[in-house]
C-alpha cells in the first residue's frame, strides 16, 4: 500500500507524469490497434449473421463495448475527482477532465451506433428505450462537466467545481437509470430492448471480449494523451517544460 | 467556532432578510407565475385546443412549465448576494454557511415556486385536467418542487461566479431533474392509468428528506469552491 | 468603546505568494502587524493589493508561504472570523434600509447589540438615513454604511480595500479618524490605496506591491 502511494506521488508530479505518459501512450495505442483489428475482423467476417436481424447486428461489437466504457470511464473519472477534491493533486484534476472528454466520446459512439442499429431493426432512428434514454442523460452529464470546467477562468477552481459535479453525477447516474426504467413501465407500448432477449452464444462472444479489451487500451492511451497535453499546456512557464521544448527542436 | 446565538435565531435572521428582499422585489414573485402561464399558453397554441388532447398531456405540461420556471428563477438565487458582496460576508461570518443557505433556499421556494403550486388548480383548468387527478398532481408538486429548489440550489452554487450562466445552469441541472420529473409527473400518469401512484411519491419524499439534510451542506461547499 | 489590548492579535506573514493559473499575482511578501498599528499597502492598479487582502481574510488560499494569526491562547491560519473586511463591493443589500442591513449583519456575525446601530450610523454621518434603502444612497453614503458595519463588528483587525474611494473630503477625514480610534483601542488596521489619496495621519508601516515584487 505504501509503495503504491509513493509511486502515485512521484508519478503525479508534472515532469514525471510527462515521462510516464510519453512512454506508455504508444504501448496502449499499439495494443488497442491490434485488438481492434482482431475484433473487427472477427465481428465482421468470422462470426455468422443473426437469423432475425441480419448483418446489422454486427454493430453490437462497437455499441456494447462503447456503452460499457461510457459507464466505466465515469467511475474512473469519479475516483480521480474524489482524489482531486480531497488531496488537491494537480494531475488528478487534469485526469478528471481528460476522462470527461473520453467518456463523452464513448457515450456519443454508443448513442450513434444505437441509433444506426435501431433504424433497420425497428424502423426509427431514435427510441425512448430506457437504456438509450439513460445514455442520453449521461451525455448531458458529461457535457455539463466539460461545460462547467470551460466556463470558469481559474483552472484550479474550474477543476474543483467540475470534480464536485462529477461526484454529484456519480450518485445521479443510477438514480436516473432507475427512474427511466420505471417510466418505461408506465407506457403500454412495445418494450424495445437494444440487446435482444437471446443470450449470446459463445461463438459470438469472443469478438466482443476482444473489442472490450480494445476499448480499454484505447481509453488508457487517449486519457494519457489528453492529460499529457493539458499537463504541458498548464506548466508551459516552468523551467522543465521549457527545457523539454528546447530539446525537441 | 460556535455562535452564541442558536441555530434557530440565525436561520430566522436569514429568513427575515430574504423574505424582506423578495417582498421588495415584486418581480421575483410575479415573473415565475407569468412564465408558467406563458409556457402553458404557448404549448396550447402550438398543439391543439381540444380538451381531450390537452387533458392527456396536462400533468406533463404543468410539471414542465413549473420546472422551467423554477430553473429560471434559480439562476438568480445567489446572484445579487454575489454581486453586492453579501455572499462574501456570509462566508466570513462565524455562522454555518449551510444554515444560511438552507434559509435562502426555503425563502426562494416560498416566494418563487410555491405560488405556482398554489395556482396549479388554475393551470389544471386551463388544460382540462380531470378533477380526480388534481390531488395526485398537487401532492406530487408539493413534494417535488422543494426537491427542485434544493437540488437546483446546489447547481447554482457551482456556477455562482460565472457570467451569463443561465444556459449552463440549465444544462447542469437537467440530468438531476430527470428523476424528479419522471417520478413527479409519472405519479400523475400512473394515477390516470389506475396504477398505484403513491410509490412514486414516497420515492420523491425520501429524496426530499435526504436533500433537506444534504443539499444546504453541498451548496455551501460548492459556494466555497466557486468563490475561492 | 472597548479595548483590544487584552484580546489583541498579532499577524505574521512569511514568504506569502499567490498564483493564478500559474501566474504570480504577488509575493513573496513578509511583514508583521500587531494590535495598535496600521499597515498601508500601496501599489499600482493590478499589483495584487486586493488579492493580498482576500488571502489574509481567508477568502483565498495562498499557494506558498505562511500566515499566522496569534490571539491570546489561540493561533489561526488566516483572519477569517477575526476581521472586518470592507471591499469594493458594499457587502450589504440595496433594497434594505441601513438599520435592516446592520441588524442582519450583526446577527450573522454573532454581535447582536441593536442599541449600538443608531450611534454607529450617526458616527459615520448617516443620521436621518436610518430607514432609507441603501439603493437610494449615493456611492459615498454606501461607503459610509460599510464603515458603520466595520465599526459595529468590534473586530480586532480591519481589512480595508481602498476605503477612501467614493468619499468626499469629510469622508476621507472620517476614515482617518476611525482608523486612529481603532489603533488607539489596540486594534489593527490593514488598508490599501493606490496612492492618490492622503495616507492616514497614523503611524503606519508601508508595504509597496509592484508587479509581484514587494519591498518593505
Amino acid at each position: 500500500m505504501k509503495a503504491l502511494i509513493i509511486w502515485f506521488n512521484t508519478t503525479g508530479s508534472p515532469p514525471n507524469f510527462e515521462r510516464y505518459a510519453a512512454r506508455w501512450i504508444p504501448i496502449w495505442f499499439v495494443l488497442a490497434f491490434v485488438c481492434l483489428l482482431i475484433g473487427t475482423a472477427g465481428g465482421l467476417f468470422m462470426v455468422p449473421a443473426d437469423s432475425k436481424q441480419g448483418e446489422i447486428f454486427r454493430i453490437i461489437y462497437i455499441h456494447v463495448p462503447a456503452a460499457w466504457m461510457s459507464l466505466f470511464v465515469f467511475i474512473v473519472m469519479a475516483a480521480q475527482a474524489f482524489i482531486a477534491l480531497v488531496w488537491r493533486i494537480k494531475i488528478c484534476e487534469i485526469l478528471t477532465i481528460a476522462c470527461a472528454h473520453i467518456g463523452l466520446m464513448f457515450t456519443a459512439v454508443t448513442l450513434i451506433t444505437g441509433s444506426i442499429w435501431g433504424k433497420p431493426t425497428w424502423g426509427a432512428w431514435w427510441t425512448w428505450d430506457p437504456r438509450l434514454t439513460s445514455e442520453l442523460v449521461l451525455l448531458f452529464i458529461y457535457l455539463g462537466i466539460i461545460g462547467l470546467y470551460n466556463a470558469i477562468e481559474d483552472r484550479r477552481s474550474a477543476a474543483r467545481a467540475a470534480a464536485f459535479l462529477v461526484l454529484i453525477g456519480l450518485i445521479n447516474v443510477p438514480i436516473v437509470h432507475f427512474s427511466v426504467t420505471w417510466w418505461n413501465t408506465l407506457h403500454q407500448g412495445e418494450t424495445i430492448r437494444i440487446v435482444g432477449e437471446s443470450k449470446m452464444a459463445t461463438e459470438l462472444m469472443w469478438p466482443l471480449i476482444v473489442m472490450t479489451l480494445a476499448t480499454k487500451f484505447w481509453f488508457l492511451g487517449s486519457v494519457l494523451q489528453r492529460a499529457r497535453t493539458m499537463n504541458l499546456a498548464h506548466e508551459a512557464n516552468k523551467d522543465w517544460a521549457k527545457k523539454l521544448a528546447e530539446s525537441k527542436q | 467556532m460556535t455562535s452564541n446565538q442558536g441555530a434557530l435565531s440565525l436561520f430566522a435572521a436569514q429568513c427575515r432578510r430574504d423574505l424582506r428582499l423578495s417582498l421588495r422585489r415584486r418581480g421575483d414573485i410575479a415573473q415565475p407565475i407569468l412564465f408558467a402561464i406563458m409556457v402553458i399558453t404557448l404549448f396550447t397554441l402550438a398543439t391543439s385546443a381540444e380538451p381531450k388532447k390537452l387533458a392527456e398531456l396536462a400533468p406533463g405540461i404543468i410539471w414542465v412549465a413549473i420546472l422551467l420556471s423554477s430553473l429560471l428563477s434559480l439562476d438568480a438565487i445567489y446572484r445579487s448576494d454575489f454581486e453586492d458582496g453579501s455572499l462574501e460576508q456570509m462566508l466570513m461570518s462565524p455562522a454555518p454557511l449551510a444554515l444560511l443557505i438552507g434559509a435562502r433556499i426555503l425563502v426562494h421556494w416560498l416566494s418563487a415556486v410555491m405560488p405556482l403550486v398554489v395556482l396549479t388548480p388554475l393551470f389544471a383548468q386551463m388544460l382540462f385536467l380531470p378533477s380526480d387527478l388534481l390531488a395526485p398532481l398537487m401532492i406530487s408538486l408539493l413534494v417535488g418542487t422543494p426537491l427542485i429548489s434544493l437540488v437546483g440550489a446546489v447547481i447554482a452554487a457551482l456556477t455562482v461566479g460565472i457570467r451569463h450562466s443561465g444556459m449552463l445552469l440549465a444544462l447542469l441541472a437537467l440530468p438531476l431533474y430527470v428523476p424528479i420529473l419522471v417520478f413527479g409527473a409519472g405519479a400523475v400518469v400512473a394515477a390516470s392509468q389506475g396504477f398505484a401512484w403513491l410509490g412514486a411519491i414516497s420515492l420523491l419524499g425520501a429524496g426530499l428528506v435526504i436533500a433537506i439534510v444534504l443539499a444546504p451542506v453541498a451548496a455551501a461547499a460548492a459556494i466555497k469552491i466557486s468563490l475561492t | 468603546m472597548n479595548d483590544f489590548s487584552a484580546n489583541s492579535l498579532v499577524l505574521e506573514v512569511k514568504q506569502l505568494s499567490y498564483f493564478r493559473n500559474e501566474e504570480k499575482i504577488f509575493g513573496p511578501i513578509n511583514f508583521s502587524l500587531s494590535g495598535g498599528n496600521a499597515l498601508l499597502v500601496t501599489g499600482d492598479n493590478g499589483s495584487g493589493k486586493t488579492t493580498l487582502l482576500r488571502v489574509l481574510s481567508g477568502l483565498l488560499k495562498a499557494q506558498s508561504g505562511e500566515i499566522t494569526v496569534s490571539k491570546p491562547g489561540q493561533t489561526y491560519s488566516d483572519l477569517s472570523h477575526a476581521c472586518a473586511y470592507l471591499a469594493h463591493k458594499p457587502g450589504h443589500k440595496a433594497e434594505l434600509s441601513c438599520i435592516e442591513n446592520l441588524e442582519y449583519l450583526q446577527a450573522i456575525f454573532d454581535n447582536v447589540k441593536p442599541e449600538l446601530i443608531e450611534p454607529a450610523l450617526a458616527k459615520v454621518g448617516l443620521s436621518g438615513y436610518e430607514d432609507t434603502p441603501a439603493k437610494q444612497l449615493s456611492a459615498g453614503q454606501n461607503k459610509r454604511l460599510g464603515l458603520a458595519r466595520v465599526l459595529l463588528s468590534h473586530s480586532p483587525c480591519w481589512l480595508l480595500d481602498e476605503p477612501y474611494a467614493n468619499l468626499d473630503l469629510q469622508g476621507i477625514e472620517l476614515v482617518n479618524q476611525l482608523i486612529r480610534e481603532q489603533t488607539g483601542r489596540g486594534g489593527a488596521v490593514l488598508l490599501t490605496t493606490h496612492g492618490a489619496y492622503a495616507a492616514p495621519a497614523v503611524p503606519c508601516q508601508t508595504l509597496v506591491l509592484a508587479n509581484s515584487r514587494a519591498e518593505q
